[in-house]
């Protein structure tokens, strides 16, 4: 923690902040300095000790980015399949915008939205990124402004960082009657890095969100980030994640369906192998009437990986009529693997319809014996339940093209 | 006053006092008091320096904090750790020797100490406070081999066994109250099945807490030897007190080769009043051990009452093939909590477990399902099947469920299942137009919830737990 210490002061001394500001910064680094990295003693992260892992994988972490700025965008980074509107974060500072398509009176980005507002949050890697992001961004839509293309924030990171703390914050506010579509791609080249997201979102009545973060190549970092989402009545959250590349990674997601006939969505693909660990912890709150979620998350899991899924739906006792589902299933392709769940459930009212089921075991045997005595070899027929399997989760995706998207990434046919 | 209490004991028909005597340890938590339980009970030193190993462990660990039911700190200085009967100085040799007061007690909650007059052929351990007073049918048993008495006369009678397995499934190093227990354990049963034996009859325990400032702390160390079989129940209720008594039990099972052990619990303590004031915090350590290979624990629980009920009774698959399995219904109502499910351990290859749980909440109750199923690497071809159904009755209680689910073999299967609801108006509607009403109508569809947990219950046992539920949901409803 000697080590934050010195990062920290270093940064603040080199940012020119009010003292606003500077209050802020000063009592979420405090804050920080005191917890340090969650450890297995907390329970949200009992089955993923990011404490240990940081140690293990990374060693010394720092925590002073300084001014360095990074602006050169390797061309490869970019998507050419689909046509979309831009924002690229290299190392965790903007390099590019790009809004060209949409209306430009109807989005807002800005970049000078220092929040200072307190929250009180029980989360010590929120207090490291409330200290450390160089700067909290903003994205506004306005009122009945429907976007034409979907965003994609890229994360990228350059060769020349290793075992650098990157953090970044960016608020959402999606206005009236609006609607984002946003993908959120992760390419880096970075070695070794904790990277540290978090993302606000407040949904207004009759706004949708979708989010589809995508964690498909191969790096060795450790990333966290967090959805924290705040839904008025009527508005829909759509999140979707691919967990694949990084040594480690945990997406957290908060909603809270404050507005009634909200509802949100979770789903979610593990794709793990090489001692990969990854997790995704949701948490709905049902707090008023008429809400509805769904979580979906499935894992294929091979060679040491583990994935880990925390789901919880909490039903406050006003939230009447709820109907609130989740599941997740895991396949262990070989012994060295490890599922781990807690879906839990927290109910205080009696009308609702709430459910859950988990189920983890080996690729079913019967059905591999089926496909070969077709024709297929081993390895056709394990692809084929793996993809099968998958696939499932994809096709809960409501946006066409990104599902497309998505599938293609995957390496997935577009016959699934 | 008379009149008044009359109407209280409507509603607990258990909560009656017994006005008798007693002979009690000092007050307070210390190393005196562990000695003086021991000497009272003429321990050999192993067992005292047991006992005070675990103490020493009691005072450097510090009480979980993790449960869902939270509960004012407790003063352990402020206890009795030991009382009995005062005509238990000296343990009378036969029944005609006991106090007519006991034996009116315990023929007033119907459990009747004299042979000839129990119809059915159970045999009772009864414990009173933090004695045993009585084991019945223990010569039918002994002709078959069978060991069956409380805890302190087989330490004196079969020191080798206790020494063996005492402890061995909970260990002195577990966790605090489990600890304790193991540190100022006063009595409880002791069960031993020799190899190849069916137990004839079932087994029983009869757990009732009389004085008031005590806590209960017995200990139940049940074996069963190759290839045999025993059923064993359990049942307590105690009077009721304005204050929060506490009972911190542990249970152990051993189940060698072959061997069945099938336990069900009848737990209906005194649960408190209307407001929430008084009632037993049930604080129990409950783990069986399946050591030898094709063995099988099975797990019962039927939990009525207790202000706060924490436990959850485990099992360990360590031998190869064998079954574990948990059943249970909890039924919580007015201020009442409960934090309760199961741990499925598997280490043994070809392991199974299931697990069924129906948890009912009513008035401003608060229930919370917690599970593990911990599949370890070397358990190949295990499986579980987890289901836990909860029902919720008005918007004032809480149904929690919180499942811990942990797979690390490939070729083991894990399924987990869980619902919330609560009746539908569908359902009232039909029995109502059939001529029940409403509170008898709730009495039936939660006895069919439950059923599938019920019918695991001994015969006896399952009629008694289906009246149960019904009492302790009434007023529930509108």
């Amino acid at each position: 923690m000697q080590n934050f210490k010195t990062d920290f002061e270093k940064t603040l001394k080199e940012s020119n902040l009010s003292e606003k500001e500077i209050a802020f910064k000063n009592l979420n680094a405090k804050e920080f300095s005191k917890q340090g990295f969650p450890n297995r003693k907390d329970e949200d992260w009992k089955f993923s000790d990011i404490n240990q892992i940081i140690k293990k994988e990374i060693g010394e972490l720092k925590f002073y980015t300084g001014q360095s700025k990074e602006t050169n965008i390797d061309e490869d980074v970019l998507l050419s399949e689909i046509k979309h509107n831009k924002l690229i974060f290299v190392n965790g500072q903007l390099a590019q915008t790009d809004f060209s398509s949409e209306e430009k009176s109807k989005i807002e980005f800005l970049d000078n939205k220092n929040d200072t507002e307190d929250q009180s949050v029980e989360n010590s890697l929120i207090n490291l990124n409330n200290a450390l992001a160089n700067k909290s961004y903003k994205l506004l839509v306005k009122k009945n402004y429907q976007i034409k293309n979907p965003l994609i924030i890229y994360h990228v990171s350059s060769n020349k960082v290793a075992s650098q703390n990157i953090n970044l914050k960016i608020n959402f506010e999606l206005e009236e009657n609006s609607s984002l579509k946003l993908i959120d791609l992760v390419k880096d080249k970075g070695n070794k890095n904790f990277i540290n997201i978090f993302y606000n979102f407040s949904l207004e009545k009759n706004s949708v969100l979708k989010n589809y973060k995508i964690d498909q190549f191969e790096n060795n970092n450790i990333r966290y980030m967090f959805n924290n989402i705040k839904q008025s009545s009527n508005s829909v959250s759509e999140t979707f994640y691919l967990s694949k590349g990084s040594t480690f990674s945990k997406n957290e997601i908060t909603c809270d369906l404050k507005g009634e006939y909200s509802s949100a969505f979770v789903n979610g693909i593990f794709s793990l192998d090489k001692d990969k660990h990854h997790e995704i912890k949701a948490k709905i709150n049902h707090l008023v009437e008429n809400t509805k979620s769904y979580q979906l998350v499935k894992s294929v899991l091979e060679n040491k990986s583990r994935s880990v899924y925390q789901g919880k739906i909490y039903v406050d006792s006003k939230a009447q009529k709820t109907d609130g589902y989740q599941l997740s299933k895991a396949i262990l392709v070989d012994e060295t693997t490890e599922f781990n769940a807690k879906p839990e459930l927290e109910i205080y009212a009696d009308d609702v319809k709430c459910s859950h089921g988990s189920a983890s075991g080996s690729l079913d045997e019967n059905s591999i014996f089926y496909l070969m005595s077709r024709g297929l070899s081993y390895k056709e027929a394990r692809e084929l339940l793996i993809n099968g399997f998958l696939v499932e989760v994809i096709n809960q995706i409501t946006d066409e093209p990104i599902k497309k998207l998505i599938k293609n990434l995957y390496g997935l046919k577009n016959e699934y | 006053m008379r009149e008044k209490e009359l109407e209280k004991l409507k509603d607990y028909k258990y909560g009656f006092s017994t006005d008798i005597e007693n002979f009690k340890a000092p007050k307070g938590l210390n190393e005196d008091v562990i000695k003086f339980i021991s000497n009272i009970k003429k321990e050999p030193k192993w067992l005292l320096d047991w006992r005070l190993k675990a103490y020493k462990r009691v005072k450097v660990l510090k009480e979980p904090n993790w449960q869902k039911p939270k509960y004012p700190k407790i003063d352990y200085q402020d206890l009795y750790y030991y009382s009995a009967p005062k005509s238990f100085k000296e343990k009378p040799k036969s029944l005609d020797e006991l106090d007519p007061k006991l034996i009116e007690t315990y023929n007033k909650l119907g459990i009747p100490l004299n042979e000839q007059k129990r119809l059915n052929g159970i045999a009772v351990d009864a414990v009173f406070d933090s004695v045993s007073v009585a084991t019945t049918f223990k010569d039918t048993l002994t002709e078959k081999g069978i060991i069956f008495c409380s805890i302190s006369e087989a330490i004196q009678k079969h020191p080798d066994l206790v020494k063996k397995y005492l402890g061995s499934v909970i260990p002195i190093t577990d966790h605090y109250f489990a600890t304790l227990n193991s540190a100022v354990f006063t009595d409880g049963s002791f069960v031993y099945i020799p190899p190849g034996v069916r137990c004839p009859m079932e087994l029983s325990t009869y757990f009732r807490i009389n004085a008031s400032d005590t806590g209960q702390f017995e200990r139940t160390l049940i074996i069963a030897d190759k290839g045999s079989y025993v059923s064993y129940l359990e049942g307590c209720t105690a009077p009721m007190r304005d204050e929060n008594q506490l009972h911190a039990a542990n249970v152990e099972l051993i189940a060698l080769d072959d061997a069945e052990i099938k336990y069900s619990t009848v737990q209906n303590w005194y649960p408190g009043d209307k407001d929430g004031k008084g009632g037993i915090y049930n604080f129990v350590t409950k783990r069986g051990l399946c050591k030898g290979k094709n063995s099988k624990i099975s797990w019962t629980q039927v939990e009525t009452g207790s202000a706060i009920t924490w436990k959850y009774p485990s099992c360990i698959l360590q031998g190869d093939n064998s079954v574990g399995e948990f059943y249970s219904i909890a039924i919580t109502n007015n201020h009442q909590k409960a934090d309760t499910g199961t741990k499925m351990i598997h280490l043994g290859k070809n392991t199974k477990s299931k697990i069924i749980s129906k948890g009912i909440s009513a008035g401003f109750s608060d229930m919370t399902y917690r599970g593990l199923v911990d599949i370890s690497p070397k358990s190949e071809n295990s499986s579980n099947y987890t289901q836990c159904d909860s029902l919720l009755m008005g918007n004032k209680c809480g149904a929690h469920t919180i499942p811990y689910i942990k797979n690390k073999n490939s070729n083991s299967n894990i399924a987990h299942e869980a619902t919330t609801s609560k009746i539908s108006d569908e359902q009232l509607h039909y029995c109502q137009q059939r001529g029940l009403n409403s509170e008898e109508a709730v009495s039936l569809i939660v006895n069919g919830f439950c059923k599938e947990v019920l019918q695991q219950l001994p015969m006896e046992f399952a009629v008694e737990a289906q009246k149960l539920v019904g009492i302790s949901l009434e007023g529930s409803v509108g």
